[in-house]
């Protein structure tokens, strides 16, 4: 049928029907943005508004009191950062270099399927599981107690999944063309990765961790098992020692602590917001000032 | 041309230190079946532009990706007889391939300038190459823009993204980088195919300065680009080689039938 057939046709449906139903899916698709959007907004507004009253410069830098229930949050914060820290020097090195092999150098077979379908399936396991798995493996048998360190090492794994398929993803946007000109310049595979892939990469390596990242800053679960303390006196002198964190800080004075202050609770909640969504902020401006660099 | 024999060598009187590569007996077959050599033997003369022209698939790419051996990148099943470059084997699967690609280099189809600036396009092979940075560089940048006849566009600025030049500078930019690293033996894969009439006509008025210096082989994007281009021509039909000669030859008084179809139009 040709266009001019098309135009002859009547107009099977009339007219009016027509405005109907084109404003009625407006209206669903719209309805459908607002139900995904509305709860996001009401939940961060809320503790946003109630909680940025309890954060004062001494509720971020003093200890708690009085079981929990005054004073601050400063060793659940560092101890939140310690554990970020922690997670990313375990899983980026590894991820990053497990990527590199799986887009890079892989062949691609039956082996090399099925790590990446391992990958995957891992990324989708609970994180209760991975806590039980942390305590199981480094917290008991490897003896490394609950601590930064076994809680940092737990928290990789979990964060692996996420890394690992981020960075795979962005080394197989770049396009295979830089590739083959710059191998056939006399470059090997090696220099090919190191100063055209990688450097091209980077913006997507660099979002993909903070992702993983975020994960593992706000998991209670892992560090419930495996490195999380109620409350500790001083700071952590070691990553061997317990710690303090805000995810479970916050699970502790929400349920554990009677005639707790709802104030506290909310700024914590804000706290632990504020450093989830930060981590989100600082990914989105890498990603949007690479792409308005990018030369492909 | 009888299977197993070479083909005859053009009828030019040409010192046989003169061909920079022979090719003799090269069968290549893809996994995918899809493109393939059979038996393909030739002589590419030095400081001359040897065109390989024919329809698509006839192996021209091929057996161009088999100079450089840029086809290890790709699925190649099978690989038989020789290519011998200044008189070795670059087929032996012992060879330096980074030095051949450095002595081999190659202009695609599509301009590809790397993701970084004019200057850095140009010294990226040297530094793949351990050469530190120096004046040299700055020498390599400059002969090299003026032998692709890209200086006078872009000396005021090279430190510019190449993303910047337009696709025909860009093209030109190309054959810069590869000029840079003072290869021996050039090749050019439909190299203008992109590009339009004014930049085709620079590249290959530099083409033409170029080969008194280089060994040039050319797979053009056009027949008329292959009668205007050719001093020496070879025509590649479905994996193997039918005629090859002079170029005047080839467009004038094709020795086969398939051959004088061809440039005649009368297929492809």
């Amino acid at each position: 049928m040709t266009t001019a057939d098309l135009a002859r046709r009547p107009n099977v449906i009339p007219t009016r029907r027509r405005r109907w139903v084109q404003r009625t899916g407006f209206l669903m698709l719209t309805a459908a943005t607002v139900l995904t959007v509305a709860p996001i907004i009401l939940i961060v507004g809320l503790i946003l508004v109630r909680g940025l009253r309890a954060i004062t410069p001494e509720f971020l830098i003093t200890f708690p009191t009085d079981g929990l229930r005054a004073g601050g949050i400063l060793p659940a914060i560092v101890g939140t950062l310690w554990l970020a820290i922690g997670t990313a020097v375990a899983s980026v090195p590894i991820g990053i270099a497990a990527a590199i092999y799986l887009a890079e150098y892989a062949p691609d077979n039956r082996w090399t399927r099925s790590i990446r379908v391992a990958i995957i399936n891992l990324a989708g396991i609970p994180s209760v599981v991975y806590g039980l798995f942390g305590l199981g493996l480094f917290v008991l048998f490897l003896r490394l107690g609950t601590s930064i360190l076994a809680g940092s090492l737990t928290l990789a794994i979990m964060t692996l999944p996420v890394i690992i398929s981020t960075t795979e993803e962005s080394l197989r946007a770049v396009p295979n063309s830089f590739r083959v000109v710059s191998i056939s310049l006399g470059g090997t595979h090696w220099q090919t990765v190191r100063r055209i892939v990688l450097p091209q990469a980077l913006s997507g390596i660099m979002t993909g961790v903070i992702l993983g990242l975020e994960r593992a800053v706000g998991e209670t679960a892992v560090i419930l098992f495996t490195a999380a303390a109620v409350y500790l006196p001083t700071l952590p002198a070691s990553p061997l020692a317990p710690t303090m964190a805000l995810p479970y800080h916050l699970f502790v004075i929400s349920t554990q602590v009677p005639g707790m202050p709802i104030g506290i609770q909310y700024g914590t909640a804000a706290v632990l917001l504020i450093f989830v969504l930060g981590l989100n902020l600082i990914a989105t401006v890498i990603r949007s000032r690479a792409r308005a660099r990018r030369q492909w | 041309m009888k299977p197993g024999s070479l083909s005859a060598p053009p009828a030019t009187p040409l010192q046989p230190s003169l061909y920079k590569i022979v090719v003799e007996k090269l069968n290549l077959a893809y996994s995918d079946g899809k493109e393939s050599l059979r038996d393909v033997s030739l002589f590419v003369p030095a400081n001359a532009i040897s065109v390989f022209f024919g329809p698509a698939g006839g192996g021209k790419s091929s057996l161009l990706r088999t100079f450089n051996r840029l086809n290890d990148l790709t699925d190649v099943v099978h690989v038989s007889g020789h290519v011998w470059l200044d008189g070795v084997d670059i087929l032996d699967p012992r060879l330096d391939i980074i030095s051949l690609r450095r002595r081999v280099g190659m202009v695609f189809a599509r301009p590809v300038a790397l993701p970084m600036t004019i200057r850095q396009n140009l010294t990226y092979g040297l530094e793949l190459a351990g050469q530190q940075y120096g004046a040299r560089f700055e020498e390599a940048v400059e002969n090299s823009l003026r032998a692709a006849a890209l200086w006078e566009e872009v000396s005021d600025r090279l430190d510019d993204p190449a993303s910047s030049l337009s696709g025909g500078q860009q093209q030109r930019l190309c054959l810069a980088r590869v000029l840079a690293l003072e290869p021996e033996v050039i090749l050019l894969d439909e190299p203008t195919s992109g590009l339009d009439p004014i930049s085709t006509e620079k590249v290959e008025a530099s083409l033409q300065t170029l080969k008194t210096r280089y060994t040039i082989i050319l797979v053009p994007h056009s027949i008329q680009q292959a009668a205007r281009m050719a001093d020496h021509a070879a025509f590649f039909l479905e994996g193997e080689l039918i005629e090859y000669g002079p170029g005047r030859q080839l467009f004038v008084k094709p020795k086969d039938r398939r051959t004088e179809d061809y440039v005649q139009g009368r297929f492809g």
